[in-house]
């Protein structure tokens, strides 16, 4: 940390004053102000916060901001550099365990903070994670391997490619499972294009995340990741899955398939649901317990098929009333080759709409339709609209979600530009991405205040 | 001096201790609204709608360490359970949603307090998180925040310091903590909280108790503080020389205080004099071997009454062996508490094992009266002489050997003198452990919150507004003519600026409106006669009619007891106290009293017969004209 920046974080005027002062971040001193003494250890500042005030911390632990104005002078006593390290052991290997690979992209299993933006950043070994979450050796053998350290909003083309090419490697070099750490926000992008890239899967590919912080001790991301290598390493679902809470409470995990599912909260533990189908399975410490009857079994002996391909022209356009076609006609402009609608009702746009679409067709643009309700099939026949755009060329995706059919267009296109073979690959399930039923109970959204389901929630863990 | 019986000692014998006490006065603010969410303040009192249940992990601080208390909650395993309310908690309090920004209405009560203690006040507030493994926070961690340090509290034996104020959210309520559950309450959790810190500079029990009542007071005197059970929660911070800090944690009034410390105090010492022993017994840290064994076939021969239970559950019984602890387990710490309590509380907290008794020693007398022989195999199988003791710990297997390592490491903390500890009070004045006392590690900033510039006008304008010092309104009130107890009874009860207010406004006298407000009314409501006061323009009406003679003093009372709107200040006047009687019908009254009435009267002696004629008479004229003038006209009739 010797090359790092001493004043970390500082800038203009509160810079300014700590130079004439002398002073170093990290150091440990008294400071005399007009407004009386503080004595504590100057800290790095957050880059975005103002450059009127120094952070110091107290003896007692507090952090406090003084107002560089009335610092008079200071005097250093000591220098003590903080250093964030979880304590690593050997993670344990033990050969009648299974052997996972943990494969990261940045979600926060561990993290320390960052101190440049006051955020955290993760951290990740196994031998940080045996430090951070033990119980994990009772689980599996854990190899680790960084991909990137990014949030997930910052995933993309690269980054799927590269994620899907070391998933094969690492099931071709004899994985029994795969768990991919992943921040929440873009998961269920992650895992629909991983189904797509990834086919006969011979193990799980499990990914996994936290929605609270693993620096929290209520944090979810321990017993997330034990859920997950539990899934990946003797779980009998070969499929690309995502493995989240279940209830809020810490009680036990969901399997998602990959294509289904979808983060439904902006910050709750159990963010991730399944729509219009069950979760594939519940996990526990005990174990994964099948929720769905058919599933891709494990068989070690099946060869993983690897389709890395993604065309990144394509894009996602959420209908809203009163759209111009001018929203559709700048994406052929822009040279885009393929399209979601996420329509209203049972997909419908509005009819100013309806000529820069027929011209966007004509112009090659691949247009397909999901609907904005999420739940539900897109069904055009229902009504003249539907019929209409039928006739323009969109076609319709049935039941598949529109990130979903985003994260597809994108692989289809990757394969072919013909307008044909793109819509059969669209229209033929790789996975659960469009099913032919919605069971009964594939669309349940209690709603709060009813006599019975505050019962229920009363009764249960929420 | 005598420190096994603590409630016998000077504070003189304290001084000579080496007693150091300091103070962490928690106020609840009367808020409308929790600290980092938009729910009302307040307690229910129903069943709940719905439970939560999570678990804890440590955390490493901000400078990269493990706090200790931290590893301690985590060796208990707790499945912790929250009770929700629908209409009191939101998904902030589930940990289910980041903060909202901080509630400025708390936040200038806040500063206010900082401001009254002549604090410095910070230039920008840094939300930090303090963990609390213990479950009482959903989240694992308190927000809290310093608004000001350094100030002052002038006691009257010399000025100590208020070391910093913090303003923070309110933990859960706990229901019930039993083996591997424990369950809380979440309608509590994030009320707004100060959190005032003095120095250790309070040298006695009886200063403690100054301390803590002049605190109150400050507090009290911005009138933004909720009162009640439960408002006002303190932890008592007690070392003696050779010591250490420990924590007597939520104490819920100062009448506690005295007796706690006291027993604190002596405890210490106590424990100071059985590591002298040890000491002498040539015991060391380095040195100290505790073996841990496995007696559970030997503990089903021994057939003590207290291992029958274990024995059918199938529990694991252990045996510790304490190489020089021998007689000293049975050695009191506390008033009529020997010094095992101190590993069985322990084991109650840390191993999950709360059925009492928890524990069997060599030491207990009675536990092997008559057994001699089952003794001398117990140490036969531990190779223990009689300056060795053996503790035996039973439970499920897991929670046993966490028990018998507990017993161990207490064991080497008594080799040291007094473990830093926070501790549980009860009223007796007695203690028992709570957990082990956590250090700065466990503050880490709330990445959650950005820093809140204190602004100057902002301070400016509540420096305006602060309310006078409660040393100050006294003195003033000393002044008025009010006794020190009236006197101390409006700057508590008052509430003060209402007593100021209706003084200037109705020219009252200021003895009739300080027994009004900080007695009477108090007492009507706390009788439940009456709910909450009169509103301010209905108590101003009265007492503007009593300046103005146009009501006896006599019939405050009754009135008080039945006001409740502006408006009906006149009816009730009418009704209870009609216009004071013309002279004309007191001395009619004073005549017939004296000559016909009186009569009734069997006593003989004069002060006998005026107090009789003063009661007639009064029965007719009550609330209607002075008593006192009464009196001497009736005195003068009688002769």
């Amino acid at each position: 940390m010797t090359d790092e920046d001493p004043l970390k974080g500082y800038r203009g005027k509160a810079r300014a004053r700590l130079i004439d002062l002398g002073l170093r971040v990290w150091d440990d001193l008294e400071l005399k102000t007009s407004r009386g003494a503080f004595v504590g250890i100057l800290l790095p500042r957050s880059e975005q916060a103002d450059d009127q005030h120094l952070v110091l911390k107290l003896r007692n632990g507090y952090n406090v901001g003084v107002l560089v104005d009335v610092v008079e002078s200071a005097v250093v006593h000591d220098h003590k550099e903080a250093h964030y390290k979880i304590p690593e052991g050997t993670f344990p290997m033990d050969p009648a365990k299974p052997n996972v690979t943990l494969l990261g992209t940045g979600g926060t299993i561990a993290s320390r903070l960052d101190y440049r933006t006051g955020a955290v950043i993760p951290a990740f070994t196994p031998g940080e994670l045996y430090g951070a979450v033990p119980d994990l050796a009772d689980v599996c053998n854990l190899t680790t391997k960084k991909l990137f350290g990014i949030f997930s909003e910052n995933m993309g083309r690269e980054q799927w490619l590269t994620l899907a090419r070391e998933a094969a490697a690492a099931i071709e070099g004899g994985a029994d499972g795969i768990v991919v750490g992943h921040g929440t926000d873009t998961m269920h992008h992650t895992a629909a294009v991983m189904t797509f890239m990834l086919q006969d899967l011979p193990v799980p590919v499990v990914i996994v995340g936290s929605q609270r912080s693993s620096d929290r001790p209520s944090s979810d991301a321990a017993l997330n990741l034990i859920h997950a290598c539990t899934s990946a390493g003797l779980g009998p679902v070969a499929e690309v899955l995502v493995c989240m809470f279940g209830p809020t409470s810490d009680v036990f995990g969901l399997l998602h398939s990959g294509t289904r599912v979808r983060k439904m909260h902006s910050s709750y533990r159990s963010t991730f649901r399944t729509i219009g189908e069950t979760p594939v399975a519940m996990v526990s410490r005990d174990g994964v317990k099948p929720i769905r009857q058919k599933f891709r079994a494990r068989d070690r002996s099946r060869k993983v098929k690897l389709v890395d391909t993604w065309d990144d022209r394509v894009s996602i356009v959420y209908y809203y009333p009163n759209m111009k076609g001018d929203v559709i006609d700048s994406l052929v402009e822009r040279g885009y080759k393929g399209v979601v609608i996420a329509g209203t009702g049972l997909g419908h746009v509005n009819r100013p709409l309806y000529e820069p679409l027929r011209r966007a067709v004509a112009a090659g643009l691949h247009v397909y339709m999901t609907v904005q309700t999420l739940w539900g099939f897109a069904q055009m026949y229902v009504y003249d609209t539907g019929r209409d755009l039928l006739e323009i060329g969109v076609v319709p995706l049935s039941n598949m979600l529109p990130e979903v059919a985003y994260m597809k267009l994108g692989w289809a296109l990757g394969q072919s530009q013909e307008r044909e073979e793109v819509k059969r690959i669209m229209l033929t399930p790789i996975a659960d991405e469009i099913t032919e039923r919605e069971p009964p109970n594939g669309y349940v959204v209690l709603q709060g205040g009813i006599p019975e389901v505050d019962e229920f929630l009363a009764r249960g863990y929420r | 001096m005598d420190t096994s019986n603590p409630f016998a000692m000077s504070m003189e014998d304290f001084r000579k201790l080496g007693f150091k006490s300091g103070l962490e006065v928690h106020q609840q603010l009367a808020t409308r609204q929790k600290l980092f969410c938009r729910c009302p303040v307040g307690y229910q009192h129903r069943e709940h709608d719905a439970e939560l249940l999570r678990h804890m992990r440590p955390t490493l601080s901000e400078l990269g360490e493990y706090d200790g208390t931290a590893l301690m909650e985590f060796k208990t395993k707790k499945q912790i359970h929250y009770q929700l309310f629908q209409d009191s908690v939101c998904t902030y309090e589930m940990d289910d949603t980041p903060p909202f920004p901080i509630n400025q209405e708390a936040l200038d009560v806040g500063l206010r307090v900082a401001q009254l203690f002549d604090c410095n006040l910070v230039d920008e507030l840094h939300v930090t998180r303090k963990q609390y493994l213990d479950g009482s926070i959903p989240t694992g961690f308190q927000r809290t925040a310093i608004v000001g340090i350094d100030g002052a509290l002038p006691l009257a034996a010399h000025p100590a310091r208020v070391l910093q104020i913090g303003l923070e959210e309110d933990a859960c309520r706990e229901v019930r903590d039993e083996g591997h559950h424990v369950v809380f309450r979440t309608d509590r959790l994030s009320t707004p909280l100060v959190e005032v810190v003095t120095d250790a500079s309070l040298q006695d029990p009886r200063e403690v108790v100054e301390a803590a009542e002049l605190i109150r007071r400050v507090l009290r005197s911005s009138e933004r503080v909720r009162r009640g059970a439960g408002a006002t929660r303190a932890d008592v911070n007690v070392s003696v020389a050779g010591g250490t800090r420990v924590e007597l944690k939520g104490v819920p009034r100062i009448a506690w205080f005295e007796r706690l410390v006291r027993v604190e105090a002596c405890r210490q010492r106590l424990l100071l004099d059985i590591r002298d022993q040890l000491k002498q017994r040539g015991v060391s840290q380095q040195r100290f071997q505790a073996v841990i064994r496995d007696v559970t076939e030997l503990a089903s021969k021994l057939r003590l009454a207290t291992l029958r239970k274990a024995m059918k559950r199938g529990d694991v019984v252990l045996g510790v062996h304490l190489p020089g602890f021998g007689g000293l387990l049975d050695k009191p710490v506390q008033p009529g508490i020997p010094f095992a309590q101190e590993f069985a509380g322990r084991v109650r907290v840390i191993a999950c094992l709360d059925e009492m008794p928890n524990l069997v020693h060599t030491d207990d007398a009675a536990c092997w009266q008559d057994r001699e022989r089952e003794l001398k195999k117990l140490r036969e199988a531990f190779g223990a002489s009689h300056v060795d003791a053996v503790v035996l710990v039973w439970g499920p297997a897991e929670d046993a050997h966490t028990a018998a390592d507990e017993v161990r490491l207490r064991a080497l903390d008594a080799i040291q003198g007094v473990p830093s500890e926070t501790r549980q009070v009860f009223a007796d004045g007695t203690n028992d452990f709570e957990r082990i006392l956590p250090g700065p590690d466990r503050m880490y900033p709330d990445t959650d919150s950005p820093p809140v510039r204190i602004e100057a006008e902002r301070v400016a304008r509540l420096w305006a507004e602060r309310p006078p010092r409660p040393w100050e309104r006294l003195a003033r009130y000393r002044e008025l003519g009010l006794s020190s107890v009236l006197a101390d009874d409006v700057l508590l009860q008052g509430p003060p600026s209402l007593f100021d207010r209706l003084l200037e406004r109705t020219g009252a006298r200021p003895v009739d409106l300080a027994v009004a407000l900080a007695q009477r009314l108090v007492s009507l409501t706390r009788k439940g006669k009456r709910q909450g006061r009169p509103s301010e323009a209905a108590l101003e009406a009265l007492f503007r009619r009593l300046a103005e003679g146009r009501l006896a003093r006599e019939a405050l009372p009754e009135l008080l007891a039945s006001m409740d709107g502006e408006a009906s200040v006149d009816a009730l006047v009418a009704r209870l106290a009609p216009t004071p009687a013309p002279g004309g019908e007191v001395s009619e009254v004073v005549e017939r009293v004296a000559t016909r009435e009186l009569a009734d009267c069997k006593a003989t002696d004069a002060e006998a017969r005026l107090r009789f004629a003063m009661g007639k008479a009064m029965e007719q004229l009550r609330g209607r004209t002075p008593g006192q003038a009464l009196r001497a006209a009736l005195a003068a009739r009688l002769g």
